[in-house]
């Protein structure tokens, strides 16, 4: 079937291709594989190095194993949480699959921690609640010790080897192949071998994960460059509500590893430089456990008002010595490995310095709460799918979370619609079983984007790794938990100044095997398109939402602002426009906006 | 602070190098606390882009990093510089084909994790809610979930080294071991049978490295013993 122009590039044909291994993509793989089809995962990394693997809390289900629970309240925690930007039939279906699926995880072998009556134990999270926020503090974050994101990697790793999927491993993918404004494939380098791939496929899956690579200090791994959005935007598609990204309050000060809500959520608690468990203030009910927005938002008015700890007064206190030896190595042993490797601390004893921190993209690919990414256009109010492009996991924006995830909804999240996805695109298969005859040059760009950098007179530039650091000082200063319009001008102004170093910067490295310096550069190429989508929709949003805190704005205005942005990159500069809310559910009352107390 | 430390990496291009060397460097300490993943990071960003080597999390939970630091295994990203004898000799996990510097192919490793079945095997109908196992049933199982498949065990033991093609190893084997453990799984009757042989698991002899390289704190011997100890009582 060899026809393209070139035999440097290696044509495959599958049913479907997966770009990404981590929770998303593999429980998506899992039901195509299962059902028989022919599904390409290709990731960066091997399977089990994923980010997934570092989540930590849990995943949250209205189970009810410890106390009620009710996936409508789930659902109503989960459109507040997102400060009323989240799309409420996405949200309805996603808390109403939950419980189903984390059992379904549990049959798959995920060894969740347990009960006395030998059912999933669920924890307290942040901005949970029972009755519509009148029954008190819910407990439905199901979880395997603090390890639930490694324990549900390598349960979909193995069911996955079980089913026969067919890994391409350290495979990076460099660009989609779009003709006829559809999808058909997307062209790879084999980072091992140094080679060429083009995989055509009837549905293209993007499962990429997040971008917290774009920030200086961040809980993410070093490959979260959020490719999948970049590859959107190169191909003119849009990518939705960038400027949403959570700040997780407690990563571990200065340095970045997360620890888990879980702290908060099996008792621990917040104190400033004065000792004062300063929360009671902010949020009078839930206290610690409000949600993370609102958290972060404390911790930095605290160290704004000269309350923060340390020599140089930059970061609050996490207690949870109080909790007991012996709860904190049975419950929470990771984040006692990781205080005393990190900060040097040993949690049963001293608190853990903590930071927000940024940590997870509610902003990506756009998509419907089938899972196919839809893009609008200007003036009309209805989605356009773009045929046969999906997006799943951190790497979309569905969007269940909206301004503002709760924390255990996005492993929920990734096995929801990892499955969902599944299910329509063999619905999808099934309605187009050819592959197209693609443009024979369709290799082209992807291998020009590669080659750029390898050819020999690109050399004695800046140094990739250089430019990156500069871009993410910039973000880390320009587009924290608080925001404001000079600040934020400013920063636009040197992101938009900055891309233009990717032009001039170089690689050493001119080898074809295992070129990781080569990586990171298309890495950054990634990373620069996200981080100025994101300062653009940042600066363009005249309001307070979710993680969206700006001094001079301090309100949401629902009336202006309930609505969705979308950048697209149009030539030099990034264009962004607007979409209205889903507000209507799929089958309950909307919740309407009001406001948002903890 | 001007305090720098030393390193000697291993350095190995296959495109351009026909045997591999020693390279020195020599890295600010920028932090207390620095782990040796930093300091590759230093390299790479600031001296040789071309230092290759695997890195995801950061934080010692994907297993991307798994390298020799002078002589032992260990994750770079977890391994505090300090305290560590200089020149601090990296090398890659030994015994394993390489790649490219620190990287080394780690498709055997994964085959021999795939061989042990690694994945829930039941007779009984799904049922309609979570499948019950009582909290001391779940404790069995820690110290073996958590390992993140990292391969610093298994090439760490002689044994392996020498019949690698054929004994499992301890990675592998400390899954298999979790398998077996597992109250909610059928297959112990079948998972022996496979493991009863005398080079997947009897090449073990106890030597112990295993269970010193895991940065991870588990104990992969006494997986092995469990093993054993599971054959021999089938069998009376
Ligand atoms: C420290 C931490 C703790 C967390 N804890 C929790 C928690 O307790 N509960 C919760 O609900 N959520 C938690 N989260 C969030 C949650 O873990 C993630 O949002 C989720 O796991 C993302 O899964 P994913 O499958 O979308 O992406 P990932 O797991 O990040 O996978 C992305 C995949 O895409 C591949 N890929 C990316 N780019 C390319 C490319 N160009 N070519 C080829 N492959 C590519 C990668 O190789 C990888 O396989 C946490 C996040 C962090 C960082
Ligand atoms: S105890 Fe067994 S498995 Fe471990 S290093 Fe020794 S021989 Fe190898
Ligand atoms: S047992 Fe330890 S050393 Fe061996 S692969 Fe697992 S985590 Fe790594
Ligand atoms: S980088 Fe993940 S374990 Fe070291």
């Amino acid at each position: 079937m060899a026809y393209l122009s070139t035999d440097k590039v290696e044509h495959h044909h599958h049913d479907v291709v997966i770009i990404g291994a981590g929770g998303a993509g593999m429980r998506c793989a899992l039901q195509l594989a299962e059902a028989g089809y022919r599904v390409a995962v290709v990731s960066k990394v091997l399977p089990t190095r994923s980010h997934t693997v570092a989540a930590q809390g849990g995943m949250n289900a209205a189970l009810g194993n410890l106390d009620s629970d009710h996936w409508h309240w789930h659902m109503y925690d989960t459109v507040k949480g997102s400060d009323y930007l989240g799309d409420q039939d996405a949200i309805e279906y996603m808390c109403r699959a939950a419980p189903q699926l984390v059992k379904e995880l549990e049959h798959q072998g995920v060894p969740f921690s347990r009960n006395d009556d030998g059912k999933i134990y669920q924890r307290a999270f942040g901005g949970q609640s029972r009755e519509f926020g009148e029954g008190g503090q819910a407990k439905r974050t199901c979880a395997a010790a603090d390890r639930t994101g490694h324990a549900i990697l390598h349960t979909m790793y193995q069911q996955n080897i079980k089913a026969g999927t067919h890994f391409y491993e350290e495979f990076f993918a460099l660009n989609l192949i779009m003709e006829d404004g559809g999808c058909h494939g997307v062209m790879a380098w084999d980072i091992g071998k140094g080679e060429y791939h083009l995989f055509q496929a009837k549905a293209v899956i993007l499962a990429t994960g997040g971008a917290g690579r774009i920030f200086k200090t961040t809980t993410n791994a070093h490959i979260c460059t959020g490719d999948g959005g970049a590859l959107c935007l190169d191909a003119g598609l849009p990518i939705e509500d960038m400027e949403f990204f959570q700040f997780h309050p407690t990563g571990i000060a200065h340095v970045g590893p997360l620890i888990s809500e879980a702290v908060r959520g099996e008792g621990g608690y917040l104190l400033n430089s004065e000792g004062e468990r300063f929360m009671e203030r902010y949020a009078p009910t839930a206290k610690d456990l409000a949600s993370r927005d609102v958290v972060s938002r404390a911790i930095a008015l605290e160290i704004r008002a000269g309350k923060g700890c340390g020599t140089n007064k930059d970061y609050a206190l996490l207690k949870l010595d109080h909790l007991g030896e012996e709860t904190i190595l049975k419950k929470l042993p990771n984040i006692h490995e990781l205080a005393l490797r990190f900060a040097g601390v040993d949690c049963t004893k001293e608190p853990i310095p903590v930071q927000p921190t940024a940590h997870y993209t509610m902003g990506g690919i756009p998509t419907n709460r089938h899972t196919e990414v839809v893009i609008n256009h200007e003036g009309s109010d209805g989605e356009e799918k773009v045929p046969g492009l999906f997006a799943i996991g951190e790497a979309a924006c569905t969007s269940v979370h909206g301004a503002n995830r709760l924390g255990g909804n996005s492993l929920l999240e990734i096995v929801v619609f990892g499955r969902a996805c599944g299910l329509k695109v063999m619905k999808w298969l099934s309605e187009h079983r050819y592959h197209k005859t693609i443009d024979p040059d369709a290799w082209h760009a992807g291998v020009n984007r590669v080659e750029r950098w390898l050819a020999k007179d690109n050399k004695g530039g800046e140094k990739v790794g250089d430019v990156r650091a500069n871009m993410q000082d910039i973000m880390q200063s320009h587009f924290s938990v608080y925001r404001t319009e000079d600040v934020m001008q400013e920063g636009v102004t040197a992101i938009e100044s900055l891309k233009e170093a990717i032009h001039q910067a170089s690689i050493d490295d001119k080898h074809r095997i295992f070129n990781t310096e080569l990586v990171e550069a298309l890495e950054l190429e990634n990373l620069m398109s996200l981080a100025r989508a994101t300062a653009a929709c940042a600066a363009n949003r005249k309001e307070s939402r979710g993680a969206h805190a700006r001094d001079d704005y301090p309100e949401r205005d629902d009336k202006q602002w309930m609505k969705h942005s979308l950048a697209t990159v149009q030539g030099d500069t990034v264009e962004v426009s607007y979409k209205p809310v889903r507000s209507t559910p799929m089958t309950v009352e909307s919740f309407p906006p009001k406001k948002r107390v903890y | 602070m001007n305090k720098t430390v030393k390193l000697e990496i291993y350095r190995f291009n296959p495109e351009t190098d026909e045997k591999p060397y020693m390279q020195s460097f020599e890295v600010p300490i920028e932090k207390p606390g620095m782990k040796l993943l930093d300091a590759l990071n230093y390299i790479k960003w600031n001296l040789d882009g071309s230092l290759t080597y695997r890195r995801s999390c950061g934080e010692g939970v994907c297993g991307s990093d798994g390298m020799n630091i002078n002589g032992v295994n260990g994750l770079g990203c977890i391994t505090p510089i300090e305290g560590l004898k200089q020149p601090i000799k990296v090398r890659p996990l030994p015994n394993m084909p390489v790649t490219r510097d620190l990287v080394v192919d780690m498709k055997h490793f994964f085959d021999q994790y795939k061989q042990i079945k690694p994945w829930l095997q039941s007779n009984t109908p799904r049922p309609e809610h979570e499948r019950l196992q009582s909290p001391a049933e779940r404790a069995e199982l820690d110290g073996s979930y958590e390992c993140v498949l990292c391969g610093c065990c298994t090439t760490s033991c002689p044994s392996w080294w020498w019949n690698g093609d054929r004994f499992l190893g301890p990675a592998a084997l400390l899954q298999a071991n979790r398998w077996l453990k597992d109250s909610r799984d059928d297959a112990a009757g079948e998972r022996l049978d496979m493991l009863e042989d005398s080079f997947k698991l009897y090449r073990c002899h106890q030597i112990m490295n295993c269970m010193e390289a895991c940065p991870k704190d588990l104990n992969p011997t006494k997986a092995i013993n469990d093993i054993k100890r599971a054959l021999v009582k089938r069998k009376v």
